[in-house]
This record gives structure tokens, sequence and C-alpha cells, in this order.
């Protein structure tokens, strides 16, 4: 793999790297489309929170567009069926997850007549809807972020109205390397993009969108610059950011274009803002416009061991082994298989793994860099200089090999947010960013202990105090009857006594 | 198909330890070359046996500790305390002080503590520090530079080793004949004697700007830390520090009491300034890590290099300012933890 050119100065945001991009081998052809496949799997939860629950049985046939998984719970999303065919089981499938390698998924058997089902409820003119109603069907598209956080986007919405908010922001700063699905989106469907987030700023009754892009993708500024102009909308302001890693992360983003710091375990909404995806507002247009739930997407299929890179419009549900034989196969000494970018990716060990709603990319590697021993820290602080967060990965490091959990916090562990940046310039070769999220891990599995130990504790005292307070029942009871006893004075006891001796009487043989 | 299973990120690292130390090494090569220019081949002695010690130190060490000896002498950072310590010791001295500086550095400043990464003292200023409360008399000699007096002996290359292995002259040539004061130690009598900086300034051991042959090393040094910056080696704050914190000093004493202190050029160039300013104090393990942390622990070094010369009895303090910093480091990175993003102020309360 080729070298990093490091360097880390840019406006607002601290640190960071210019990576290669690595972008344009997959950006000389248009989208392509990805047949439907014989089989797609649908994974019930590609998104954060709740899985959502099947309403489909096997046997049955489905048709494009038809809810399979209605969601679940607070926080969730539902499933639409990406083509018409059978559902053949719903069983563990492969997927990409950092925890566990098999989901339950449903198996759709694809019938290749692709025949949609009708619209439920009758199109109009995205401005004729109460905003509420309009975040409430925007739920219903089984939305999510494309971006590949996937939060569900109507609960995003929801939370978001609650807010004082100024301004929608459109991330379009496709910052990873390699990664062009979104660039690719804006250049074809800048109107569908913008139309998107006209919707969302009605919903949110929005005075201000900023549609932010990195200063490397010229055809697709002037897209949307054009598609702009076409419009006519003044609420649109399109920014341009310099092509710096990581400044596609939500957070990152607001401070890069507000220079407000989201704070510590909130979100963008704190500081007036809502961050979405370019595909995420061209998804929420199809939806709402056309009546076509998120059941495909842009993906990029790319890397030195994909035979021609290039971005697909892929169901949701095909496995990669489908678009990657439509990106011409796999090349000589193909080895690993990346679900996401290079650096916050995640390597699966099969291509019989579904494109999912979070899947921007799917990445080929071919040689593997010598996996080297790390060697001590000496505390160059390079790691320090690129941190987007500012921490002190070298100290955290330190304190996550001793597992001392306060230090962490103090050092401020759960800000920290994966991007690898500190892994990259770090002479000594440690797997920070590895280390880090397993030290999350291990707090996270501390908490839910804790939590656990003080709910144990909490009923053990219950029941004690429901104990005692039975016992103290009883005790009053006893004394109560007692004190009767006494009260009625002695004659009362020996009828009772006597009433005891005849019964006995009675009932004796 | 199946594949290999890694953790994010997938993109390799392209710098590593043994490159970073080689580069320190390359870049003191000119100003090794006007060393041995200006004091003869005594410097090469010094480099070949502290090298030596360094790396035997390390390996007998590293072997006590069960740690892999081979991979960890190819980082090369026993080479780079060799070097710089070759650099601090007099260009005459005998191999068993140098050993003994080497060996002191290796093994307790560096191993003692954890090897690389752990030490809290700079393994070649503990060394070097070491040899000059053991053997003063040695630490304290001193030849002139070529081009010095007239009357100067400039030690052939026979003559260096003979010195080297045995610590004797030949009977033709006494310590009076070849040692000379260096012009911190000059202009510290000097100024004692009640003469002004200006009359010192006019004698030749004074050259243009620090001191003979010694202005030279310092701006070959300079060249050597120019191009780490420029390779990002090292950062800027730490150099900018040392050379602040004994030049604001320095001038301010220059200008309000003219005649009295020495000029803050003359501070700059003579001595170790400039070698500790780019390759001493950048030690990274023993140095403060966060930005502003390198600046208060460089203006801590200078300013105490400044106060040694003014008022201590050792002519310079570099290894001393060192040291002492180094014991701060802690206290430093405490003190400047930065501003996390998110976090309102940089109130986050003691350290638990």
């Amino acid at each position: 793999m080729s070298t990093p050119a490091a360097t880390y100065d840019l406006g607002k945001l601290h640190g960071g790297l210019r990576l290669p991009a690595e972008k344009t081998v997959s950006t000389s052809i248009e989208i392509q489309q990805v047949p439907i496949p014989d089989q797609l799997a649908l994974p019930i939860q590609q998104h954060v929170g709740e899985p959502a629950q099947p309403v489909v049985g096997v046997g049955e046939h489905v048709l494009k567009g038809q809810l399979v998984a209605e969601s679940y719970g607070t926080l969730s999303a539902p499933i639409h069926a990406s083509s018409s065919g059978k559902i053949v089981a719903i069983e563990p499938w492969p997927v990409s997850r950092r925890f566990g390698e098999n989901a339950p998924c449903i198996i759709i058997e694809c019938d290749g007549d692709d025949r949609a089902i009708e619209p439920s409820e009758e199109l109009a003119p995205y401005n004729t809807f109460e905003p509420n109603v309009l975040l409430d069907r925007i739920r219903q598209g089984g939305i999510v972020g494309l971006g590949g956080a996937v939060f569900p986007t109507g609960q995003k919405l929801m939370q978001a109205a609650t807010m004082p908010l100024e301004f929608l922001i459109l991330n379009g700063v496709e910052c990873e390397p390699y990664i062009s699905c979104d660039d690719l989106l804006m250049r074809e469907q800048a109107a569908e993009v913008l139309g998107g987030a006209q919707i969302l700023m009605h919903a949110l009754q929005l005075p201000t969108c900023y549609v932010v892009i990195e200063s490397d993708k010229p055809e697709a500024i002037s897209a949307i610059g054009e598609a702009m102009g076409e419009l006519g909308d003044e609420r649109f302001v399109l920014k341009q950011v310099p092509t710096i890693y990581p400044s596609g992360g939500e957070d990152q983003l607001v401070q890069l274009v507000t220079n407000r710091e989201v704070p510590s375990g909130g979100l963008p909404t704190d500081v007036g803002c809502v961050v979405h995806n370019v595909g995420t507002a061209a998804a929420v247009y199809r939806w709402i416009c056309d009546g076509e739930p998120l059941i495909s997407r842009v993906t990029t299929v790319t890397g030195p061991g994909v035979r021609s890179p290039m971005n697909v419009m892929a169901r949701i549900g095909t496995t990669i082994a489908d678009v990657v034989s439509l990106a011409g196969g796999y090349n000589e000494g193909a080895s690993q298989l990346i679900v996401g970018g290079p650096m916050c990716g995640k390597s699966v060990t099969t291509d019989r793994v579904p494109v999912v709603k979070a899947t921007n990319c799917v990445l080929v590697l071919t040689e593997l860099p010598a996996q080297s021993v790390p060697q001590p820290c000496i505390r160059c602080g390079e790691c320090a200089t690129v941190c987007p967060i500012q921490l002190l990965p070298q100290q955290l490091y330190w304190h996550a090999c001793a597992d001392n959990e306060s230090k962490l916090r103090w050092y401020g562990l759960t800000d920290c947010i994966e991007c690898g940046c500190c892994d990259l310039v770090c002479p000594s070769n440690i797997p920070l960013t590895a280390e880090f999220r397993n030290a999350k891990a291990r707090i996270q599995e501390f908490e839910d202990e804790k939590a656990r130990a003080e709910r144990a504790r909490l009923r053990f005292e219950s029941r004690n105090e429901r104990l005692e307070q039975e016992q103290a029942r009883r005790e009053q009871q006893l004394r109560e009857q007692k004190d009767a006893a006494l009260k009625a004075g002695p004659s009362a006891i020996d009828e009772i006594l006597k009433r005891k001796d005849s019964g006995d009487d009675e009932g004796g043989d | 198909m199946q594949f290999e299973r890694r953790e994010a990120p997938f993109i390799s690292p392209t710098t590593n330890v043994a490159s970073m130390m080689r580069q320190v090494i390359y870049a003191l090569i000119p100003a090794a070359l006007a060393y041995v220019w200006y004091f003869g081949a005594g410097f090469i002695f010094n480099l070949v046996i502290a090298s030596f010690f360094c790396l035997l130190g390390e390996a007998v060490m590293l072997r006590l500790r069960g740690r892999p000896v081979e991979e960890t002498l190819l980082d090369y950072s026993a080479l780079v305390t060799a070097v710089l310590l070759a650099f601090a010791m007099p260009a005459l001295t005998p191999w068993w002080v140098t050993a003994t500086a080497a060996l002191f550095g290796m093994v307790v400043a560096k191993h003692l503590y954890g090897g690389l990464g752990y030490n809290l003292f700079n393994p070649a200023m503990a060394g070097y520090v070491m040899a000059l409360v053991a053997f003063p008399m040695h630490m304290n000699l001193w030849t002139a530079p070529r081009m010095g007096d007239i009357d100067y002996h400039f030690m052939t290359i026979a003559e260096t080793a003979r010195y080297t292995m045995t610590g004797t002259l030949p009977d033709y040539l006494s310590f009076d004949a070849i040692s000379r004061a260096t012009p911190l130690d000059f202009v510290k009598a000097g100024l004692n004697d009640m003469q002004t900086f200006e009359e010192l300034r006019a004698y030749p051991v004074m050259g243009d700007f620090g001191g003979r042959g010694w202005e030279w090393i310092g701006n070959f040094t300079a060249i050597g830390g120019g191009w780490l910056l420029l390779r990002k080696i090292i950062r800027w704050q730490i150099p900018f520090g040392v050379l602040a914190g004994l030049l604001v000093p320095s001038g301010l004493a220059y200008f309000l009491f003219p005649g009295v202190h020495p000029s803050p050029g003359f501070h700059l160039f003579t001595g170790g300034t400039i070698l500790c300013a780019f390759f001493i104090a950048t030690d990274p393990v023993s140095a403060a890590t966060s930005t502003r942390g390198r600046l208060i622990y460089g203006f801590g070094i200078g300013f105490l290099i400044y106060a040694i010369r003014e008022w201590g009895s050792y002519a310079d303090g570099v290894a001393f300012a060192v040291l002492l910093m180094n014991i701060a480091v802690p206290a430093i990175d405490y003190l400047t933890k930065p501003h996390i993003v998110g976090h309102a102020g940089n109130s986050d309360g003691p350290v638990p």
C-alpha cells in the first residue's frame, strides 16, 4: 500500500491526516446497476438500536418495496424487500458486524420479475404535508444514516425537532480513502440529493442548509452547484472543505463548518445543527417523492484486489460476491475483504456477506503488509498531533495496558472516535485504535457488570425489607392476639384451654 | 471465497523507530565532521568506544531482562545515545571514562527504568553527568581547537590513540601544552577577573561569535537540526523553547547590564546549546509530550542552562538542565493535558 503523506495542519479541526485518496480508480465510469441476484439476504438489523421484527413467513411471496420486518421499540427501522420473490428462510447468515459472524436474515429467492408493490399512501408534494406528518412518513421508509453510522433517520429527525436548530448540514465529505459512492451520487443525482435536503428542511422547518463537499471532488461540487442554480433555492449554501481525514465524521464536520464543538456525549443538535449524509437525503427524496423505500444504495467496489473498480447501485441484500463479479471479479492474490473503508472498515472472512444499508464500500486488498511486532512507545507524541479530539493516545495506551479505568476516563477514552489516525503515525507500530476499542469494551462490560450488581443489590435489599415488614407484621399480630387474650382475663384463657381439651377429646378415637 | 481477518485501520504506518533514530544519526554527520576537523581524531575514538559499550550494555541488559536482543539493538536507540555521548565528551578522553558514561547511561538510566520508552532520564546526559562527577579531571581537559593559539600543538592520531588507551601523554608533551580553557571557561574566568565581555571578545579563542571551533560545530549541528525539523522527526516546540529560555534572559542581562554578561549570540553558539536544543532535549522518551508541555519543557532547559552558566560553578549546564527538566516531565504532562474536544474548558478535575 502506498505511503500516506502526513501533513496535518488545517483550519478548525485539530490534527487529522492527508491520506492518499485512491479514489480515481473507481470514479472513471458512472454508477452501474447490479442485476437482480438469485437470492437476497436481508439482515433484520441494519441499523443502530433494536432489530426489526419479521412480519412475513417462510413460503410467502413478497413484492419489491413490501415491508418484511417492522421496526420494534423506540429506536429501530423497518426493512423492505428489495426485489420480488419468495421467502425461503429466516435464518442466521454471515454478516459484517463487529461482534459475531452471523445474524438472523430474511432470505428471499428472487423471481426476477422485480414487481413493485403499490404505494400504500397517495404520493403528494412534500410541502403539502405538515412537518410532523412528514417526520412520521420518513420513519416508515426504513431510512437510516447512509454515511455508515446507520442511525434511524426518522428518530434522528424526531429528536432534532425537539431542539432549537439553525442549520441542516449535508455531509458530502467522503474522507476515507478509496470510497467514492457519495461523490458519484452527487455527480449523477444532484437533484435528488438537494430535493431530499428540501424535504428535511421542511420537516424540521430549517432556514439554512450547508452542503459540504471536500475540495478533491470538483465534479461533485459543480454538479451540486448547477443543481442549486436550477432550483434557485436561497437556503442552500455550498461549502468546500480541505481534504483531510477524518473531517467527514459528524461531530468533526460540525466543528469544521460552524466552529462549534459538539459536547462530549452530546449530539450536533446540542449546538443547533443536524447532519445528514447526501445519500440519506437522496433516499428521503426517493421515499417521499417516488414512494420507494430504502431498498438499494450506491456502493464502491474497489481496491487492488478487484479487477475493474467501480461504483454500483446494489439492492440491499445482494451478496458481496455478486457485486464483485459485476466489477470483473477478484484479482490474483486478493486476500482481505473489507466492508467499509481502509480506516474504519471491518474485515469479513467470506463474500457471502450481503450489502446492507451501511455498506458504502467493499474494499479488496491484496498484498498484506507484514504485521510487525509492536515496539515500546517512545512517547514521540505524533499520535497526539494527529488526534482530531486532542486526546493523548500515548497516555491512553499506557493506561489501557494497565487497565486503569479511572485514568482512561480522565484522559477521555470515551471521546475517542476510533478514526485510526494515531495508528498510522505511530513509529512503534502499536495498534492503538484496536487497544482503545478493547478498552472501551472492557469499560462497557465493567459498567454492565456494575449495573447488574446494582440491580441485584436493590432486589436483595427490597426482599430483605419485605421480609422484615412481614416479620414485623406477624409479630404485631401475635402481640395483638396476646394482648386481646390478656385483656379478656384468666376466665377467657381457661375457656380457651377447655375448648381445646374438649376438642381433643372429640378428635380422639 | 475465504479471506483473512484483521482489525482496522488497514493502512500500515510508514515510520518506525529505527528509521527515526537513523535519521537523527545522519543529521549529526556534518557536525561530527566539523568536530573532528577542529578537535582531532579523539572524537572518533570516543564514538567507537561509546558505541561499543552502549551496545554491550544494552545487549547484556536485554538478555538479563529476557527481551529480544537483536531486534532491539537494531532500533538504533543505543547508537543515538552513543553518538550524543561522543559529542558531549572532551575530544581527548581515556577509554574507561567514556565506557563508564556509556554503561551507566545504558544500564542504570535506561534499562533499570524499563528500557526504551520508560526511562525517565536522558541516558546520554545521565552517563555524561556520572562521568563528570566521577572523573572531573579528565572531563575538564579540553584541547585547543585547530587554528587556536600560536603555540598550540594539534595532537596526531597516534598521540590521541595513546592517550585514549592509557590516559598518559608522550614525554615530550604536557597537559599544559595541549589543554586550553573552553570559551565558556575563559569568559567565566575573565568576567570574574573584572574584565568586560567586550575585552574578552578580542581574544582569538573567542572566534567570531561563539568561540573558535565551537561556533562552527554549532552551525553544522543547526543544519542537521533543521533537516530533522523538515523531516518532522522532531517538532519545533522544544528547540524553540530551549533557545528562547536561554536567549531571553541572556539577552536581557546583556542589554541591561552591558559588559558584565556574555552576549546571547555567544550563549547560542558556544558549548552544547544547539546540540541540546535539536538533539538532546528532543529525545522523545524523556521529554514532555503535549505541545504546550514541550514549550515549557524546552524553556525550562534553556533557562537552567543560562542559570548554570551564569551562577553555577560548572562552565556549561546542558546535562544538568536536561536532567532537572526530565524530573519535571510527569508534572508538566499532567498540567498541560490538552483540552479534549467536546469538553467545556479543561476542568476535568484532578487526575483520579
